[in-house]
């Protein structure tokens, strides 16, 4: 089963809903951090016997003896990432998207491609808890290559639950996509409030489940539960307000770590997913 | 004029807080919020739209069923899995565009060989032009679940800039999203300055690394100042001399303070609340600033 965790604002508590779900669950459990512009989790759950790998884009080369700058490749290409001059076609590598549509419409052949790197996949585990961590290249502009690759580590047989970058564009949807539900944390103010309706549309328009935790449930207003009540969204926990928390998070620690009674919160709430989940697919 | 940056690498950290007081304190400045998919700072501004514009922006491929042969050859050449292959009871196959998928790469649509794919303009968002209290602001809203956030991004930019040409205005104060990738880029390219806004936590300190390499890449000058400080002193005090070790100018501390988020509730910025110590640290950071 895969879960992500997401949410429109950023700073709401994704990361830490993420890492202590996955250590309050029972059984083989992975994490996987998709917010590979920013990722954060590692820092709670502290892997160990990391391994790194390389994540890889295909960029056009041209072999400039054989272009005859017929221009079929600026042509196709929808993104400026290749331009013919008079001469020679020129490439942009930070513009491309790998679609591969300038080499196959090149009558000449002169395009192959090569790998290009855009950013690093750490593995690692804790404690019996599977970690797997996406991390762009500083100056890249596109995660979603990144995010892929980080979830083709999703096991069939375990509980995968997937850490997401905020906001509602392509890294997102990169991100929820073939899960099968998404928790949507959240803060009571009129800023969190906000940005949860637009993950609420995001997600409704993608058609997948999804339900709320209001993190700091006590530091604002009601209206995000008024909201929830009214579109009959499902209130999965309110964490409240805690300097106790607050404070172990700067250090990197873990929320079940460093306030104990919240762990029976994080239990009920996987299972309030389970439920749903279970409800969902019948 | 000058066009300065609030970003903040991690999300959360009350970039958009920050801004609108700046908003409040500048006088004479336009305001282009650049989070286009999660833009909050007209909860603040509460701005008054003067003009509504349709941002179209990339292609979305889209297969005619009527003239589709079934050839399959718009599903291999797909690298972005969104052709998706099905097949009726009676075993005839269909081909259709899953538009989540759908990169608008066009490869399809020069590749069939009936010409049965149509390849129209996405609507992506749309963009305002609005007056507010403070002076004019540019904002947009990015379709639900859209691309090219990052050309929406310049988009504002630009106008923002243009209307502060036009009405002599010195200053652009822009709201940037969190994160480094491509919205980001779009916000701090050419830009003169970033405040990059940050807190004393294991994961500020690392985000904020991150979003320092950015600017360095992009040669912008970049100043810090840490918000909630007293959360972990001592994370401050680290987080302060590795900022100024990679080259940023210290611009200043502001507590946590619960009238922060009261003041959002208010639909006022904190400076306008005016109560509480975050208020008066808000202003030292913006004076620290002016006399930059």
């Amino acid at each position: 089963m895969n879960i992500a965790i997401a949410s429109g604002k950023g700073g709401t508590g994704k990361t830490t809903v993420a890492v202590a779900l996955a250590q309050t669950a029972a059984g083989p459990v992975q994490l996987l951090d998709c917010d590979v512009e920013e990722p954060n989790a590692h820092i709670f759950v502290k892997p160990e016997a990391c391994i790194t790998h390389a994540v890889n884009v295909l960029i056009p080369v041209v072999d400039e003896s054989i272009c005859d700058a017929n221009g079929k490749c600026s042509e196709i290409c929808q993104f400026n990432a290749i331009v013919s001059l008079k001469t020679k076609a020129m490439v942009f590598p930070e513009l491309c998207h790998s679609c591969g549509g300038c080499l196959r419409a090149c009558p000449t052949g002169a395009i192959t491609e090569e790998e290009q790197q855009t950013g690093i996949i750490e593995t690692g585990s804790r404690d019996g808890l599977e970690f797997v961590m996406g991390r762009l290249d500083v100056g890249q502009a596109m995660s979603p290559p990144v995010i892929r690759a980080v979830k083709k580590h999703t096991k069939q047989d375990a509980l995968t639950l997937i850490d997401c970058p905020p906001g509602t564009s392509c890294p997102v949807i990169a991100a929820v996509r073939d899960c099968d539900f998404v928790v949507l944390v959240t803060e009571p103010t009129p800023f969190g409030l906000h940005d949860l309706i637009l993950a609420v549309e995001t997600m409704r328009e993608l058609g997948l489940p999804f339900g709320v935790v209001i993190n700091r449930s006590d530091a604002g207003d009601r209206r995000v539960e008024d909201y929830c009540r009214d579109e009959k969204i499902h209130l999965l926990a309110m964490i409240p307000e805690n300097r106790k928390v607050a404070e172990a998070y700067s250090r990197g620690e873990s929320i079940t770590t460093a306030v104990p009674e919240l762990v029976p919160l994080f239990r009920s709430l996987l299972e309030k997913v389970f439920e749903l989940v279970g409800e969902v697919r019948t | 004029m000058t066009e300065l940056v609030i970003i903040s690498g991690k999300g959360g950290t009350g970039k958009t807080s920050i801004l609108a007081s700046f908003a409040a304190l500048a006088g004479n400045a336009v305001f282009a919020d650049c989070d286009v998919d999660a833009a909050d700072l007209h909860l603040i501004l509460n701005p008054t739209i003067q003009s509504r514009n349709v941002f179209s922006s990339g292609h979305e491929a889209v297969i005619r069923q009527v003239d589709c042969t079934q050839c399959g050859e718009c599903y291999d050449v797909c690298r972005f899995d969104a052709v998706i292959k099905s097949e009726s009871h009676s075993g005839e196959l269909k081909f259709t565009v899953d538009p989540f998928s759908c990169e608008g790469c066009g490869v399809c649509v020069w590749f069939c060989p009936v010409k049965a794919i149509d390849f129209p303009e996405c609507v992506c968002g749309e963009w305002y032009v609005s007056d507010t209290r403070f002076g004019p602001m540019v904002h947009a809203r990015l379709g639900i679940a859209a691309e090219n956030s990052g050309k929406l991004v310049s988009l504002v930019r630009r106008e923002a800039k243009k209307i502060a040409d036009e009405g002599g205005r010195d200053l652009v104060l822009v709201d940037g999203p969190p994160g480094i990738g491509c919205p980001v880029i779009a916000s701090i390219t050419g830009s003169d300055a970033a405040i990059v806004v940050t807190e004393p936590t294991l994961s500020g300190r690392h985000d904020l690394e991150r979003v320092m390499e950015l600017t360095r890449h992009f040669q912008i000058p970049v100043y810090v100042c840490i918000n909630k400080w007293d959360i972990n002193p001592e994370m401050t005090e680290s987080v302060e001399s590795d900022a100024v070790e990679a080259g940023a100018v210290l611009l200043g501390r502001i507590p946590y303070d619960r009238e922060v988020t009261n003041a959002q509730i208010r639909g006022v910025s904190v400076v306008e609340h005016g109560k509480g110590p975050a208020s008066e640290s808000i202003r030292g950071v913006w004076e620290k600033w002016l006399t930059m």
